[in-house]
């Protein structure tokens, strides 16, 4: 060889070079996935740091019993309840039209649809969890809300019903694609051995290959309630911004969410209660996610099945 | 059941009429499972084709060249796609390098032990954080600790940590799909860590890294609620500083802090006006964003297929 090129990698301070660079390029890559790490310190950080200075105007006690949330007004309350409420109503409603829309789409999917519908489907409803979400309140508010006033005249403009009710068919891909890769995942032999046995596909469908994947669609389940719990934009566009303490969905209603909005859309002064009140509200949301993750962990456990 | 009794039932009435019943009931989950599933998909045909036409009207050339207005019919979207451009650009620049780079640490140089596992869990841990929460880490952060302001900057930063997990993902996933044979060859010559991966492993996953950030940035154009947290004005009459400018340098940094809106946010103002006269801006506006991400999907998509088919091991 006699290139210079080769003659200087192959030679000793050549290789240092190379080496001493590896070294500092891999120590470059560590501080990118450092990255990942800090943030979720500065978000943790933040939050408690923010909400201390909450917690030092308003008792813990009374942040979580007060059934009245009107920290902008001059008779201050700090009640989380309602907001907490309407966070967990319009989840339910989401839920109600994600999971079995859902599972039902990923139970096709993975056991009945032949192979080229499976590969387009897929991606086109994905889409349908890549839509802004501005864009699903905008839909809620112009044309869901319209149809079901129609239903039931005597509901208002401003609903949680129609908001939890578009939240649940946004999350229907992420619920959908979740469960349907568990599905796969259960092994061909337990679907054959139950054809075997003269099962037909929805008998192996619901009896085999549900029980078997139940992890992963506690898994997938979980997942499309921390969406839920998360969502701001259709709520505060639809479900009216007005804290109000009920479960009943046809009710206008804030989430947490809806609330951190609407103090951001003024003018607070930095450092004010009402500033800080957001700061609350987030480590509230940030809390209600994790008891799900944890319920949703423990559930993955407990009915994993190992093949 | 004895052997006899199971014969008797093999051959009788009962039996057929089981089976048929089962029969039946396969068949209408499979009718079930296409309407639900066309029931979705048209969804999104609705929302598209309503957008289209609730805002037919306010389509036009001049709805791209005008600044917001108190007059719906000569209110435009001049700032808020400006916004968003620039927005786009920072993010970008910050996601993509960043992202790259831990993804390439996690596969390819990490050991396998606590520290890398709690890299891991983080990142997967970031994917499930409401996206509001970035918004509130951002306004304590960076507007007020970096005292960046309510600025392109701060907007930037925010929705580039808040697509990271799904670049780093994507990323992950594309690193891991090349075969380990290709890396062994090139260590066997005598190549370092890293020369195998600039000149190996990345040119190879460059297609599924490149989906991963169209994906992330179509996740970030749509998202709202963070960078209204940050305080993004909605009512903004005139554009940021030009990045190019007549002078030496020629480029200028200053429209980085400059505040800004964003086309969710114009959106979500006008969704919010009881005039309905604002709805069709709203409509119009939302036209062009779905429009924007439905492209950066379909982008991905066929990206992705284009190398998967080009690549044979």
């Amino acid at each position: 060889m006699t290139s210079p090129t080769a003659t200087k990698a192959i030679s000793a301070s050549g290789l240092r070079y190379r080496k001493v660079r590896d070294r500092v390029i891999e120590a470059l890559l560590l501080a990118a996935g450092l990255v990942a790490v800090f943030t979720t310190l500065a978000i943790v950080a933040i939050l408690l740091y923010e909400s201390s200075a909450f917690f030092e105007h308003v008792s813990i006690v009374d942040f979580l019993t007060d059934t009245l949330w009107t920290p902008l007004f001059a008779d201050a309350h700090y009640g989380i309840m309602p907001l907490v409420a309407g966070t967990l109503t319009t989840t339910m409603v989401a839920l109600v039209v994600a999971v079995p829309l859902g599972t039902t789409i990923a139970i096709y999917l993975s056991e009945f649809a032949p192979h080229h519908v499976r590969e387009t489907v897929k991606p086109i409803l994905e889409l349908l969890g890549a839509v802004p979400t501005v864009v699903y309140g905008y839909f809620a508010l112009t044309m869901v809300t319209p149809v079901l006033q129609w239903l039931m005249p005597e509901l208002p403009g401003f609903n949680m019903l129609s908001a939890g009710l578009v939240i649940g068919l946004m999350i229907v891909p992420y619920v959908s694609s979740v469960s349907e890769d568990a599905m796969r995942a259960v092994p061909r032999y337990m679907r054959e051995g139950s054809y075997a046995m003269g099962a037909t596909r929805l008998q192996t469908a619901l009896r085999v290959v549900v029980p078997g994947a139940f992890s992963g669609l506690a898994a997938a389940f979980i997942l499309g309630i921390s969406r839920a719990v998360g969502e701001t934009m259709v709520v505060a566009i639809a479900a009216g911004m007005q804290p109000n303490l009920t479960f009943d969905p046809r009710e206008p209603a804030a989430t947490i969410t809806a609330y951190i909005v609407q103090v951001s859309l003024g003018d607070l002064p930095h450092g004010s209660i009402g500033y800080q009140s957001i700061f609350a509200a987030g480590l509230v949301l940030m809390f209600l996610t994790l008891i799900f993750n944890i319920i949703g962990f423990s559930l993955t456990r407990r009915f994993r099945e190992a093949y | 059941m004895s052997a006899g009794g199971a014969a008797a039932y093999l051959s009788s009435e009962a039996l057929r009429r089981g089976l048929s019943r089962r029969k039946i009931l396969d068949q209408v989950f499979v009718l079930v499972g296409l309407i639900v599933m066309i029931a979705c998909l048209a969804v999104l045909a609705i929302l598209f084709i309503d957008l289209v036409r609730d805002g037919a009207p306010r389509f036009g050339w001049e709805f791209f060249t005008n600044f917001a207005s108190r007059r719906a019919e000569r209110a435009g979207i001049l700032a808020a796609w400006v916004g968003t451009s620039l927005i786009m650009l920072v993010t970008a620049l910050c996601a993509v390098p960043v992202g790259v780079a831990a993804a390439i640490y996690l596969e390819e140089y990490a050991p396998k032990n606590w520290f890398t596992a709690i890299i891991e869990i983080n990142v997967t841990n970031l994917a499930g954080v409401p996206s509001i929460v970035y918004g509130l880490l951002a306004l304590g952060l960076f507007v007020y600790q970096f005292d960046l302001g309510q600025s392109i900057a701060a907007a930037g930063l925010t929705l580039a940590l808040l697509i990271l997990p799904i670049v780093i993902v994507a990323t992950r996933e594309a690193i891991r799909a090349v075969p380990k044979a290709i890396r062994e060859a090139a260590y066997g010559l005598g190549a370092t860590r890293w020369e195998v991966t600039k000149d190996h492993v990345l040119p190879y996953s460059t297609g599924g890294i490149l989906t991963g950030m169209i994906l992330g940035l179509s996740r970030a154009i749509g998202e709202t609620a963070p960078i209204i947290t940050i305080g993004a004005l909605s009512f903004i009459a005139f554009l940021p500083q030009s990045p190019v400018t007549s002078e030496f340098p020629f480029i200028s940094f200053a429209w980085l802090k400059d505040p800004f809106t964003a086309m969710p946010i114009q959106m979500f103002n006008w969704v919010s006006r009881p005039d309905q006269a604002f709805q069709a801006n709203a409509a119009a506006a939302g036209a062009i964003l779905l429009g924007m991400t439905l492209i950066m999907n379909a982008l991905a998509i066929w990206i992705r297929y284009r190398f998967r088919k080009k690549i044979n091991w």
